[in-house]
């Protein structure tokens, strides 16, 4: 019999959470299967068998968190008895339930995902469009079931062609969410997820919060409640970076295949602005500190929003790569983030960072600082806006920057001059693809 | 209010006008010595004289074009022309002329014309005679098209036309020329642009105007007599300006629509209202909107074909009843009289 521990994954790392099991009590192991994925402070990263057995009992459930060292499963490798009933101290997580009869299915239920919500589920919407198995719905259904939380999936559609219509509903707004009987309105509204309300007059539930959700609170109060931010908005005329930008893509299947998207050209002109200058690409070390860092390398970070939260994969050296290589290398990330997870090596050494709201239509947002690095770009959607020409009023399209900085390192000015160095990157934008040779 | 035709309503509000404004004068083919082919213009020549009741020769685009310049130096003509088929003659003459003219001369000269002009098949009147082509004139921004259901709504629309500075295309339908109806004697002109819920109802949105509003009024009190059901009703009145947030909020209580139309489904007016529903309360639709339009072919000259290319009463419930049905309501009759 063998104790797995939860493992020390970082050099910073204290205590971890178990995000998810792979295997469960009564499954054959073998070397280098995957077992569990550990939430660090930093990561979600698989860990391995190192020796072959059968998992014996799980005593860490999925979204709890121990100290390094704590045993969080026994595996019966043959060679010993197990030990007294460990089970009663942290019973394993029941087998995923069979979809649940109640209407008040969570959406990570359906999924197959344990009523364990090891991470904050949002309300995804549970009924966009019509799903794999040609479950339509009308779109007053598919709007009710946004606002009410419902779990379309279980619902069996009597309209034509199995579409969900409105009175297909009528047992979700009619039925009872609990024992007592509630005014009309809470009858017609399901819960989010299984589990009991604790707060009536909102409704509340709880929902554990992931690691990494915890870390990002942690890291963006101190930075918003330690750094003096300030914030420079700039307008980019990217008619030319839009043209250029089709161009490319066009070409791409000639090339190498890679198309590159806004977002790639705005990450290689900010190195290039980066630069040109130095002081933005900085650190402010704290105020006990005689010295501050200027960065000879540019590593831009991307904030992603990934399905398990924001996270920021970094772009090491951008200003010495080709666009397409960003563009590749980004999506790569992306990818990953929404599966596995990035490694910790991948979200770190950042120096800057770009955020980019534009494509959900945001006209221009200001973001908070990714410490230790010293400012941040907000990038708005690129918007077809009337502009005075010479006497004529015309289309352009057109960009919001905006960009947080450090005051403690950037002054007001150098901000200024750093955006405008941007802005005249980004309105010729071949500058950004002379330096790709 | 008094009972009138929809012939007598349009007849006495022209009179009405000619009475109030000297400004107002009529033209058209044989309105005055036969005293119009429908008789609207019935007794006018008499009260009013040749100079302000003109026979034109058979001439649309001439006595059209004469009345844009009558109506550009300050007068208010209105003129008739015998049936919307024969506007195509005209077709320049309006679209590039009346409709753009305060536009493209910068608003120096208005174009206070109303154009009356009957539509509509079911008269044995032929292919080039049984048309409904008020979508050529709805279709150009410079134009505003009316289409009363009602002598009421002929009355103040009629009023509301002859005082607008813009040029209107004013419908009229053969079929409705005898239907009668309360009208009141006071001379208060509807507002162009405003649609009217005839009849409110939570079931089901119908939307019709001209004829198959009327049409659409009859078949929704008919079902909530015989089927209790509840359905609202929603004319028009106006094509263009088009009132899209009466249509919208309907939709948003109801969830299902219907639309009718006596002209072709291609193109139609009745995709214009599908699309503004759909853009309007798309997360309020329960069921596709529905279009009952005539057939896709030149209007049959006989009796049995054309009424078989005309949408019918039946087309018109079995529209509803499917619609009712996607929504998850079961309707005994379906398929009764037509599948």
């Amino acid at each position: 019999m063998i104790e797995i521990k939860m493992p020390r994954l970082s050099d910073t790392m204290e205590e971890g959470a178990v995000a998810t099991w792979h295997k469960k009590p009564g499954d054959r192991v073998e070397v280098g299967d995957v077992l569990v994925e550990i939430e660090t402070d930093k990561a979600t990263m698989d860990y391995e068998a190192y020796e072959a057995g059968t998992l014996s009992a799980i005593l860490v459930a999925e979204g709890d968190t121990v100290a390094i060292g704590t045993p969080i499963a026994t595996l019966d490798n043959g060679k010993d008895s197990p030990p007294a009933a460990p089970e009663a101290a942290a019973p394993a997580p029941a087998p995923a339930p069979a979809p649940a009869p109640v209407p008040a299915a969570t959406t990570a239920a359906v999924a197959g995902v344990e009523m364990v919500a090891p991470r904050p589920v949002a309300p995804a919407n549970p009924a966009a469009g019509s799903g794999a198995d040609g479950h339509f719905a009308s779109p007053l259904v598919r709007r009710l079931a946004r606002e009410h939380g419902f779990d379309l999936s279980a619902v069996r559609g009597s309209g034509p062609g199995g579409r969900l219509i409105r009175a297909d509903l009528d047992t979700l707004l009619g039925a009872p969410s609990g024992p007592a009987p509630a005014p009309a309105r809470s009858i017609a509204r399901a819960t989010i997820v299984s589990g009991p309300v604790v707060d009536d007059k909102r409704g509340s539930q709880e929902v554990a919060v992931s690691k990494a959700r915890r870390v990002i609170a942690r890291r963006l109060s101190e930075s918003a409640q330690t750094i003096p931010h300030f914030y420079v908005t700039a307008v980019a005329d990217v008619e030319l970076l839009s043209q250029m930008r089709a161009d490319l893509n066009e070409q791409a299947p000639a090339r190498d295949g890679v198309k590159v998207s806004v977002n790639d050209l705005i990450v290689k002109a900010v190195s290039l602005a980066l630069r040109e200058h130095p002081e933005v690409n900085a650190s402010y070390l704290g105020d006990d500190a005689k010295v501050m860092h200027l960065h000879n390398r540019v590593n831009v970070g991307v904030a992603v929003a990934s399905q398990h939260g924001l996270v920021v994969p970094v772009i090491v050296d951008a200003d010495l790569k080709s666009v397409a290589e960003i563009g590749a290398e980004t999506k790569a990330l992306a990818a990953q983030a929404n599966g596995k997870g990035l490694s910790i090596d991948q979200m770190s050494g950042g120096t800057f960072t770009v955020s980019n709201l534009g494509m959900f239509g945001v006209e221009e947002f200001t973001a908070i600082i990714n410490p230790p690095e010293g400012a941040i770009l907000a990038v708005g959607a690129t918007l077809r806006e009337p502009v005075v020409v010479g006497e004529q009023i015309v289309a352009r399209q057109r960009m919001r920057l905006t960009l947080s900085s450090d005051h403690r390192i950037i002054d007001g000015a150098l901000a200024a001059q750093f955006l405008r160095t941007l802005t005249n990157i980004l309105e010729h934008p071949w500058r950004i693809i002379a330096s790709d040779n | 209010m008094t009972i009138k035709t929809y012939r007598q309503a349009l007849h006495d509000t022209l009179r009405e006008e000619m009475l109030r404004d000297e400004s107002v004068f009529l033209m058209g083919e044989e309105i005055g010595v036969f005293e119009g082919s429908y008789k609207i213009t019935a007794g006018l020549l008499t009260e009013f004289g040749e100079k302000r009741v003109r026979d034109t020769p058979i001439a649309e685009e001439g006595f059209t074009g004469a009345a844009i310049g009558a109506a550009m130096l300050g007068l208010r003509p209105v003129v008739e022309i015998m049936t919307i088929n024969f506007s195509l003659l005209a077709l320049d003459q309006i679209v590039n002329h009346a409709a753009k003219i305060y536009g493209m001369f910068g608003g120096q000269a208005k174009v206070p014309l109303v154009i009356r002009t009957p539509g509509g098949g079911g008269q044995q009147l032929g292919a080039t005679h049984s048309q409904n082509i008020e979508l050529y004139y709805a279709f150009v921004p410079g134009m505003k098209v009316v289409a009363p259901s009602t002598p009421a709504d002929a009355k103040a629309l009629l009023l509301a036309a002859i005082r607008d500075d813009d040029p209107v295309l004013f419908l009229e339908n053969l079929a409705l020329y005898n239907t009668k109806g309360d009208v009141p004697d006071d001379d208060t002109p509807a507002e162009i642009g405003k649609a009217k819920i005839t009849r409110e109802g939570h079931d089901l949105t119908l939307i019709g105007y001209s004829r198959m509003a009327y049409v659409a009024r009859n078949i929704a009190e008919a079902l909530a007599e015989s089927e209790g059901l509840d359905i609202e009703v929603i004319d028009l009145m106006s094509l263009r300006p088009l009132d899209r947030a009466t249509l919208v909020e309907s939709v948003k209580k109801t969830h299902a629509a219907v639309v009718l139309e006596d002209d072709w489904l291609t193109y139609g007016i009745g995709a214009e209202i599908a699309a503004s529903i759909s853009d309007g309360a798309f997360d309020y639709l329960d069921a596709p909107v529905r279009r009952v339009a005539m057939a896709e072919v030149p209007m049959p000259y006989s009796k049995n074909l054309e009424s078989a290319a005309m949408p019918t009463n039946d087309d018109v419930i079995n529209a509803i009843f499917q619609t009712l049905e996607a929504v998850g309501r079961r309707l005994k009759k379906i398929g009764q009289s037509h599948d």
